[in-house]
This record gives C-alpha cells, sequence and structure tokens, in this order.
C-alpha cells in the first residue's frame, strides 16, 4: 500500500533519513521505533509531503507521492496525527473535528464518523464546544486522532501518541487503534518511543538508528530480539 | 450634549474608514505575521478605480448611487486582484527567509505602487465626485449626520457582519483560522494554505478597496498619497486591538476613531494625529497584546 524506496532528507545539511526503504501492507498496523532524533518525524513528514527528500521515491497504491502537494496527499487517503498532537487551540472541539473532515463532501457520512469517535471517545462529545487548547494532555490525543479519522483515512500515521500520557490512557488509546484497525481495516503506520506497548498491537516493526532501518521483522520477532531488548524494552 | 454626539458620529465614520481597512492587516498578520505595509495603497488605488469607473459611468447618465454600488463593486474586484498579485509578486517568494526580507518587500510593493499611480494619473489632488444624494429627512433629526456618513456606518456595519459569518461558520473561515493558528497541522488535514493566504489578501483588499471609495465620496478628493496616512492609522488601529483579532481591529478602530474625534472637538484639532499615537501608547502600556489580543507565546 506505502513503499519508500531509498528515501534521503535533508534539513539543509543534516542528513536526517539514509536510504530508507519501508513498506506497509493494507491493513496492517506497523511501527517505528528509534531514539530520539532517529529520524522517525522526519519520515512521517516525509510521507505527508511536509518535508521533500533528496532522492528516492514515496508510493501510495502505485501513486508517486513526489509530485504532490500535503493537502492533495491527504486527499489520496492519507492522515498524520503528528508529534505533539497539534490541537488548534482557539478553535472548538467540534471546529478541530470539522477540520478533520475539511477535504469530504459527503455530509452524512461525516455525521457517522463524527457519532463513531464520540462512541469511541464520548468526552470528547462533552467537550464539544470548549476550545481545544482548553483540553488535558490525554483529551487532546484523543481528539487528534479523531480528527484524522475525521478524514476516513485509509492509512493513519501516528506519532508518538503515547508521549506524556499516564500509563493508564496510553493503554487505553493503543486498544482504540487496535480496534480502528480491526474494525475499518484502516491501515496504521505507529511511530513510537514506547516500544513495548507499540509491538505489543503491531504486526510488524521497524528499528531506526540515526536515520538508517537497522531491524525489521514481525514484531513478536522483535520483542525477542535482544538489542531490541536491551535498547528499547530496558529488559 | 449635540455637540458631543455630532463628534460621536464623526467619530465612529472614521472608525468605520479604519474598520475596513485595518481588517486587512490583522487578518494578513494573523496568517502570514506580516505587516503589509502596501495596504494602505491597495486602498488607494480602490479609490482612483473607483473615481475612473465614476467619471466613465456619468457620462452615461447613471444616477450618483448606482454609479457608487457599481464603482465601488469594481474598484473592490480590481484591488483584489491587486491584493491576489502583490502577494504572489512579493510575499510568497520570501516567506520562508527572515521577516525582514518580507517587511523590505512590503515597503518596496507600497513605494512602488504610490509612484507607480503618481506617474500613471497625477501628483495633484483630484476632485472625487460625490455621488451620495442629500438625503431629505436627515435634516429633521436633531443630530447633524450627513448621507455620506449614513451609507459609511450603514455599509460597514454590514461589511462585519457578513465578514463575521465567514470567518466563524463558512469553511474557507475555519480554514482561514486553522492556518492562521498552525499552518503545518492545516495542511496535514487538506487545507491548502497558499489559497487561504490568497482568499485572505483578496478579502482584505476588498475591504479595502471599500473604505477608499467611501472616503472619498465623503472628503471628495483624492492622490495618490492618501493610503499613506490612512495606512498608518488603520494599523495602529489593528495594532491597538490585538494585532490578529478581527473583533480586535474594528474595536481599535472604533477607539481610535472617538478618540480623535473627540480629542479634535474638546482639546484642539491641532493634534489629532497625537491623540491617535497617545491612545495606542496608553493602552500597549496597560496591555501590551492590544485590547483583543492573544498573549505572544500562545501562539503555537
Ligand atoms: N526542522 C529541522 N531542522 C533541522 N534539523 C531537524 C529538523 N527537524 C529535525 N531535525 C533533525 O533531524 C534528525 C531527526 O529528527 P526527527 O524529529 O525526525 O527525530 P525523531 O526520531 O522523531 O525524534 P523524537 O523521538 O525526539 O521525536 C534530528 O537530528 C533532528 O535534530
Ligand atoms: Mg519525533
Amino acid at each position: 500500500m506505502l513503499e519508500l524506496k531509498d528515501v534521503n532528507t535533508f534539513y539543509g545539511s543534516i542528513q536526517a533519513l539514509k536510504s530508507v526503504s519501508m513498506s506497509v501492507q493494507k491493513g496492517e498496523i506497523i511501527t517505528l521505533i528509534g531514539a530520539n532524533g532517529a529520524g522517525k518525524s522526519t519520515t512521517l513528514m516525509t510521507i505527508s509531503g511536509i518535508v521533500r527528500p533528496a532522492s528516492g521515491v514515496v508510493a501510495f497504491e502505485g501513486q508517486d507521492l513526489g509530485a504532490l502537494e500535503p493537502d492533495q496527499i491527504v486527499a489520496t487517503g492519507i492522515c498524520q496525527v503528528p508529534e505533539g498532537r497539534r490541537i488548534f487551540p482557539y478553535l472548538t472541539v467540534q471546529e478541530n473535528l470539522d477540520l478533520g473532515a475539511y477535504l469530504r463532501r459527503d455530509n452524512a457520512e461525516i455525521h457517522k464518523d463524527l457519532d463513531y469517535v464520540f462512541t469511541l471517545f464520548p468526552i470528547l462529545s462533552q467537550r464539544r464546544h470548549q476550545a481545544g487548547g482548553t483540553l488535558s494532555g490525554g483529551e487532546q490525543q484523543m481528539l487528534a486522532i479523531s480528527r484524522a479519522l475525521m478524514a476516513r483515512p485509509r492509512l493513519l500515521l501516528l506519532d508518538e501518541p503515547s508521549l506524556g500520557l499516564a500509563p493508564l490512557i496510553v493503554q487505553q488509546i493503543f486498544e482504540i487503534l487496535t480496534q480502528i484497525n480491526r474494525e475499518n481495516g484502516t491501515t496504521i503506520f505507529l511511530v513510537e518511543q514506547n516500544a513495548y506497548m507499540a509491538l505489543r498491537i503491531a504486526h510488524r516493526g521497524y528499528v531506526m538508528e540515526n536515520g538508517v532501518i537497522v531491524l525489521a521483522d514481525a514484531a513478536s520477532a522483535l520483542l525477542e530480539n535482544d538489542e531490541v531488548k536491551s535498547a528499547y524494552l530496558g529488559v | 450634549m449635540n455637540y458631543f454626539l455630532n463628534l460621536v458620529i464623526g467619530g465612529l465614520t472614521r472608525g468605520s474608514i479604519y474598520a475596513l481597512l485595518a481588517l486587512g492587516y490583522t487578518m494578513v498578520y494573523g496568517i502570514i505575521e506580516l505587516i503589509n505595509f502596501a495596504h494602505g495603497e491597495i486602498y488607494m488605488i480602490g479609490a482612483f478605480t473607483a473615481l475612473i469607473v465614476a467619471l466613465a459611468l456619468s457620462f452615461l447618465g447613471l444616477d450618483g448611487i448606482s454609479i457608487l454600488v457599481i464603482a465601488s463593486l469594481i474598484a473592490m474586484v480590481y484591488s483584489a486582484a491587486y491584493g491576489f498579485t502583490m502577494e504572489k509578486i512579493a510575499y510568497k517568494p520570501v516567506r520562508n527567509s527572515l521577516r525582514l526580507s518580507a517587511l523590505i518587500s512590503a515597503i518596496g510593493m507600497s513605494l512602488f505602487l504610490q509612484n507607480y499611480v503618481r506617474l500613471a494619473q497625477t501628483s495633484n489632488f483630484v476632485p472625487f465626485p460625490t455621488l451620495i444624494p442629500e438625503m431629505q429627512f436627515l435634516q429633521t433629526l436633531p443630530v447633524r449626520i450627513n448621507s455620506a456618513q449614513v451609507v459609511i456606518l450603514t455599509t460597514t456595519a454590514i461589511v462585519m457582519v457578513a465578514l463575521t459569518f465567514l470567518i466563524k461558520f463558512t469553511r474557507i473561515g475555519k480554514s482561514m483560522r486553522a492556518a492562521s493558528q498552525d499552518k503545518t497541522m492545516a495542511m496535514l488535514l487538506g487545507v491548502n494554505v497558499n489559497r487561504v493566504i490568497s482568499v485572505t489578501f483578496v478579502i482584505g483588499s476588498a475591504t479595502a478597496a471599500l473604505g477608499g471609495v467611501l472616503i472619498s465620496s465623503f472628503t471628495g478628493q483624492i492622490n495618490f498619497y492618501i493610503g499613506f496616512m490612512a495606512g498608518i492609522k488603520a494599523f495602529v488601529a489593528a495594532v491597538l486591538g490585538g494585532i490578529g483579532s478581527i473583533p480586535g481591529a474594528v474595536l481599535g478602530s472604533f477607539v481610535l476613531g472617538l478618540t480623535e474625534s473627540l480629542g479634535a472637538g474638546y482639546i484642539s484639532s491641532d493634534y489629532e494625529d497625537v491623540f491617535a499615537f497617545a491612545i495606542l501608547i496608553i493602552i500597549l502600556i496597560l496591555k501590551p497584546s492590544g485590547l483583543l489580543g492573544r498573549p505572544e507565546n500562545k501562539k503555537v
């Protein structure tokens, strides 16, 4: 479904991604784990077209994304929940969700999806008319995921959804991600530093170090891998 | 009492014109954090366009109000085209450079447009036709208000309501607010931010042109330089109200217009501009982000 081939991305003279190749199959949950500064966010921003690779190909369902603007990439069915959630602080919860559905015109279906995210996260429906900036960290993460779901993406990119959240909330959010994947067949590309949680829900995983993919395997295998264990699982 | 009311009406009229101009400053700043120094020139170009159209139409023997409406609409479209083009050639190329580059580009644009109109038209004041007919019933009112003031006040009120509706409830309005809060996030949701910026320039330029046409038919004369002082005053109004905030720009404009009018009426008309800057300084000392502005660090 998504294919990265020999992608090299630079920030000025700093090379953030070095010949990165990955693939994501339809219906999977894949995770990309790595330490701070490994290049995980850069990978997602390259897919979304916010940063442009110097060379290499990013293709989604056979279509080269290199020629598309970020908004056109969203139109192909890719939506990202970026690092730090990036809720619009002065828009209400409802308006934040409306923006998720920005490119859609199918009002009846948008309504269904709104009901759906409110069943996933009932707290959001209570907070509907409150400014996004006044939500707690956990609520903001729920809103960020819901906002992306309002785009009804076929590929959902998530950048460290567990960041700064209490273990119980992280648990809840990860359960919902598996639920979304199972119920709607949404393909999920999950970037995480919380390697244990991510590998438990993912089918496959990639490990990145300094912009290079160093390991790629089934998630269960990575959980047993000695290098992964010592470097990312703290055991 | 009557004297006071007359000054208030005068102040509100001024405030309306400032508001039509200040909207453009504040909307553009809200989205790309640029002080568009050439914004006053768009207002001036609006006035000149309307003048040319009005002269042409008066040969056709149309009545004043029809001429005013047609000339205003054409001026708005023409100025909007100027605003759109200006953004594309002068601001978009430097959007990711230092802020100083954009500022210099804006000042350059302002000088260019002033001198372009000066050479293409004239450097003298030219008379602007009085297009708004006298309304007899106004003379029966206890306060002194003329038909031009009535037209200015009502037009501004309509524009404000329409714009509030646009920003609050429409799709483009929501995308404008989103882009002003976090452009990258807006892009990640499919908003074409370049288009949002263009729309912002188009709306701001059209309202500025409307202000230019209305004030010119009130004062009765224009030249290539009218945009300069009006632009500065409207900018002061936008800062006063909290730059980036649309209700702030409107409030700031009326505060400024009333201050000038009352100050001139009760103290001395020689110090009109001094009052404008004095109120700016006072408010910025009391509330650095302006009347309705958001604190700096809240911007994400
Ligand atoms: N806008 C930028 N300009 C310059 N360098 C950048 C920029 N963004 C990221 N980098 C650099 O690129 C490298 C990869 O950064 P990236 O944000 O992709 O890492 P990450 O894996 O997401 O890290 P974290 O887990 O801390 O979020 C880092 O060395 C970082 O300093
Ligand atoms: Mg990151």
